[in-house]
């Protein structure tokens, strides 16, 4: 029971984690329950149905399709991201204000809602899928043990929710002002991190093969495979063997992310100011 | 408004493009390493390797579960399904004894590359 708990805890920890934080950015947004639950419910879904087809997806690209398919969905969620921080330092104001008695915010927010609901489909989806494999692989296989391993797996799952809600709570204990900038670079460092990944995925692929020395080797002193390590995987991309196409594009994702930031956000805000 | 966020939209998925850039395969020089996965055991249980070479391994589950071959050190993790093959590719690596298992069985499915 034990061993099941600690995979599946291991496979959830990382959606736990994106889920919380979403869940906290979203707070001052109507509805936002229905949307983060549907991209939750979603995520599951599809995790089934890509645990289904395990084979043939792998079998797709050269035995590539998996690594190719995680690189697709973290680059969407990488876009769905960078956009949501766009669009909140252009709207943010405006949804704490008037537009939200306007009813207004339903609408504008239900854009960037959306977003966000594909970033925690795609992260329960992601690690969803394995979780799936194992334990349909364990209840298939229908030894004695099997129940207890299925009860380890469903407590791992419900210890996933647990990291889910301390993110939660942590995060709105930050004031609703200081909430918004905190929030924008967690944001921000989530993109960039999921960005190299979705890099280190396709070079496991042999797709992306330029700039493959490793900078630097920092697993002596946290392997990114340690609990902490992982926190600070899923939260601000850290690895611990980065090469350097992670690295630039890490970089580049968070240079975007302040120029579009910039170039976008600016107006509302001047806006704001002058009313 | 909706073109600037278009256009926003644009330069992002453009510079994503641009980092992404497809750069041809160069898995031909790659060393392959043929292992196979049945009954929660590797074989060969080790397998080596030349230092300072990409290596491919051809890995085949002839289980009757999936299996998720991992190597913390190796940076590796790979999903292959029951009667599946997958092809893991690891980069160049220093000489050094690195560990793999397969997740779902991680305290008896042990095998290891010997890199010299």
């Amino acid at each position: 029971m034990i061993p099941a708990l600690i995979i599946v805890f291991r496979e959830v920890f990382e959606a736990g984690l994106i889920v919380g934080i979403v869940l906290a950015v979203t707070r001052p947004v109507p509805h936002r329950n229905r949307w983060i639950g549907g991209g939750v419910l979603a995520g599951v879904l599809l995790a089934c149905v890509v645990a289904a087809f395990a084979g043939a997806l792998s079998n797709l690209f050269a035995g590539m399709g998996q690594e190719l398919f995680n690189a697709a969905i973290l680059s969407l969620a990488v876009v769905m991201l960078t956009w949501h921080n766009v669009w909140m330092a252009r709207h943010g104001s405006e949804l704490a204000g008037e537009l939200r008695r306007a009813g207004r915010a339903v609408v504008e927010g239900s854009k960037s809602l959306l977003a966000l609901a594909i970033v925690v489909g795609v992260a329960v989806l992601r690690e969803g899928s394995e979780v799936v494999l194992f334990l349909y692989g364990v209840l298939a296989a229908g030894s004695d043990t099997s129940w207890s391993v299925a009860l380890g797996g469903f407590a791992g799952l419900a210890l996933g929710a647990v990291i889910c809600m301390l993110t939660y709570f942590g995060l709105v204990r930050i004031p609703m002002r200081k909430l918004f900038t905190t929030t924008t670079v967690l944001i921000a460092l989530l993109a960039a991190g999921m960005a190299a990944q979705a890099a280190a995925f396709l070079e496991k692929a042999n797709w992306l093969t330029a700039m493959d020395n490793v900078v630097w080797d920092s697993g002596w002193i946290l392997s990114d495979t340690s609990i902490p390590g992982r926190a600070l995987h899923t939260l601000i991309g850290y690895t611990d063997q980065p090469t350097e196409m992670q690295l630039t594009v890490y970089l580049a994702i968070l240079a975007v992310t302040f120029v579009l930031m910039r170039l976008y956000g600016a107006p509302a805000k001047a806006a704001a100011i002058r009313s | 408004m909706s073109l600037s966020r278009m256009l926003s939209s644009a330069t992002l998925l453009a510079a994503i493009a641009l980092v992404f850039v497809v750069f041809a395969a160069d898995a031909e020089n790659a060393v392959e390493i043929q292992l196979s996965y049945k009954d929660k055991k590797f074989d060969p249980a080790e397998i080596g390797a030349p230092a300072n070479t990409p290596i491919a391994i051809k890995l085949r589950n002839l289980g009757a579960g999936a299996m998720e071959f991992e190597s913390k050190t190796l940076h590796v993790e790979k999903v292959v399904a029951a009667g599946g093959d997958a092809t893991i590719n690891v980069r160049a690596q220093k000489p050094g004894r690195y560990e793999f298992f397969d997740e779902y069985n991680e305290k008896t499915a042990r095998g290891a590359l010997v890199v010299k």
